[in-house]
């Protein structure tokens, strides 16, 4: 049987374990064996030979990411925080943790936090996800009461306040700077790098931002050791990934399954095939932000070098299909919408590029697009490309788009040359 | 009157007293005040609803930050109202699981319904429709939230029954 250490304890439709309950499942034992037994730099050190990459989309190393704090000073305030401003369109894994495992997440950011000799820690969720916000509430007072929490944890001399931050909206805030931007109180604009945010974050002190299923593993990795999670996956990477399907699938849904799992196993194994009467035309293997795979591509590993290999990103790891009767013109519309929206509107590129790009995508579905708008989304691509902008929010609005002109340029073209969409209402039925 | 008269009756021009306290300890449990500002935007969004002009002058001066700068935070965050909004605000998804899945059917019968484009609130005051950003429900899409509960497999139909039981 595979091992789901993420979501083992995890009963869908059921309450989430309270404390006992996820003692008795094994909870909290990371916590005992790191604070009483391990040095924090042991414990950075089993996160760093475990192999374990960031999961919420950009694939960093997370013991890399931690092997940039500077040493502890006396007196001197360090944070760790948990990202949890799931809004990458298509991306529903970490409320699965959040909704079905708070106490994971508490353990996840003592053990971590201890690790990194933090002193305060955050859990920075949406303000839409009420339920993950009222569970993480109750989970967080009963590790308190417990002593889990707070000052002198577990007899072992280390302390830490854990506070919840509900924030309010823009996706932006998923940006690591940015989020601590919004943690101060102030618009939610990227930060320039460097200084890093483990050398200057949070009001200036070392800081982390780490991802809720990144950090998720962490008491797993420390109880059962970094060569076991390394067996978890298939090929170069280890551990487990949460995969997830929307889209005209038949089973939409997020599966905890080997990192490396080849996407036509997640399609056509757990997400049940396409819907009867829809025929898969392509992807994005990772949200909004990712590369379209083919269908012709579906026997990649997803696993991070692998799908950069086929053009695309790992990202959220959470796919989002288009069928062969929605309009691909259509949803690239839809996604460039979306990131025209969400910029922050700091850099000129990003504020005025993405409204631009998005402008002539309408156009072409109301069948005013000319050939040459064409080309000038193309050159958008490059324009608003890695290294054009402040943040990687426009980069990241251009894989769809760089992918979709290349992928369905006869579609492209038919709006042109038709002067309409030739989906009937978008192909949405 | 107006749709946004009826609606910005609601806020009265001063923060109740004990509102106010909280948000001073807000402020005071944080190492720098402003930390505490999003969340109590969202305290007084809790009883008024949205955040009128006077409601925000207090809440800058209680945590030591000018009206301007909150404003420009408060403006920042979609999900803190500077506008009046109804009894009931649904924030309808507009990402791309849900356009796969049917959301613009949903939300042309709910302007049609409602007699609303997005953005707007039925002249009685009770719903304020909002497009909104994924929701993360995107296993379940079309996805909705009205209030504090969220909705996922939305067609017409449990919509109508939605609108209905909450109603």
């Amino acid at each position: 049987m595979t091992e789901r250490p993420l979501t083992g304890r995890i009963r869908p439709g059921a309450p989430p374990p309270d404390r006992e309950a996820y003692e008795r499942a094994g909870g909290y034992q990371a916590m005992r064996r790191a604070l009483l037994h391990m040095t924090p730099e042991e414990v950075v050190g089993d996160v760093t030979k475990s192999g374990l990459r960031g999961r919420g989309g950009a694939g960093f190393g997370t013991g890399q990411k931690w092997s940039f704090v500077p040493k502890p000073k006396p007196g001197q305030r360090r944070y760790l925080v948990a990202n949890a401003d799931e809004m990458e369109p298509g991306t529903f894994k970490d409320r699965l943790l959040l909704e079905g495992d708070p106490h994971q997440l508490v353990e996840a950011v003592v053990v971590s936090a201890y690790a990194l000799q933090a002193t305060d820690a955050y859990i920075f969720v949406r303000g839409e996800y009420k339920l993950a916000i009222a569970r993480l509430t109750q989970a967080i007072g009963e590790a308190t009461a417990a002593g889990y929490l707070g000052t002198d944890i577990l007899g072992a001399g280390y302390a830490l306040s854990l506070h919840l931050h509900a924030s309010a909206g823009r996706y932006i805030c998923g940006e690591e700077t940015a989020l601590l931007t919004a943690l101060e109180g102030r618009r939610a604009l990227p930060r320039s790098k460097p200084p890093f945010p483990q050398v200057s974050g949070l009001w200036g002190a070392p800081s982390v931002v780490n991802n809720v299923e990144t950090l998720c593993n962490v008491p797993h990795i420390v109880n059962n050791g970094p060569e076991w999670f390394k067996g978890l996956g298939i090929g170069p990477d280890g551990g487990t990934k949460l995969y997830g399907m929307s889209g005209r699938v038949r089973r939409p849904g997020a599966w905890e399954l080997p990192i490396g799992t080849p996407l036509r196993e997640i399609l056509e194994e757990h997400a049940g095939g396409m819907q009867e009467g829809y025929r898969l035309r392509a992807l994005l293997p990772g949200g909004a932000s990712t590369a379209f795979l083919g269908a012709d591509q579906l026997d990649i590993p997803m696993d991070y070098g692998s799908v950069e290999k086929a053009g695309s990103r790992l990202g959220t790891g959470t796919a989002i299909v288009l069928d062969d009767r929605a309009c691909p013109v259509g949803m690239i519309r839809n996604l460039e919408h979306f990131f025209a929206q969400e910029s922050c509107g700091w850099c000129t590129p990003c504020r005025d590029g993405l409204p631009w790009v998005e402008r002539m995508l309408q156009a072409l579905e109301e069948g005013d697009g000319e050939d040459e708008d064409l080309a000038q989304l193309q050159r958008h691509v490059g324009l608003l490309g890695m290294g054009k902008t402040f943040c990687a929010h426009a980069p990241g609005a251009m894989a769809p788009l760089g992918s979709g002109l290349q992928k369905f340029r006869e579609e492209f073209a038919q709006h042109v040359h038709q002067h309409r969409c030739p989906w009937p209402a978008g192909g949405l039925h | 009157m107006s749709t946004a008269e009826t609606l910005a009756d609601s806020a009265s021009e001063t923060l109740p007293d004990a509102l106010r306290e909280e948000i001073r300890l807000l402020g005071q449990h944080e190492a720098h005040p402003r930390a505490a500002c999003i969340e109590a935007l969202q305290r007084v969004q809790r009883e008024f609803r949205w955040v009128s002009d006077a409601h925000l002058r207090e809440v800058a001066g209680l945590l030591g930050m000018s009206a301007a700068d909150l404003d420009g935070v408060a403006t920042y965050f979609n999900l803190i109202f500077r506008r009046p909004v109804g009894r009931r605000v649904l924030l309808l998804c507009d990402s791309v699981s849900c356009w796969l899945m049917g959301r613009e059917r949903l939300e042309a019968h709910l302007s049609a319904r409602l007699g609303i484009r997005p953005g707007q609130t039925t002249p009685d005051g009770d719903v304020t429709l909002l497009p909104t950003v994924c929701l993360g429900h995107c296993d379940h899409a079309p996805a909705l939230m009205l209030g504090d509960a969220l909705h996922g497999d939305v067609d017409t139909q449990k919509l109508d029954a939605i609108l209905e039981a909450a109603g």
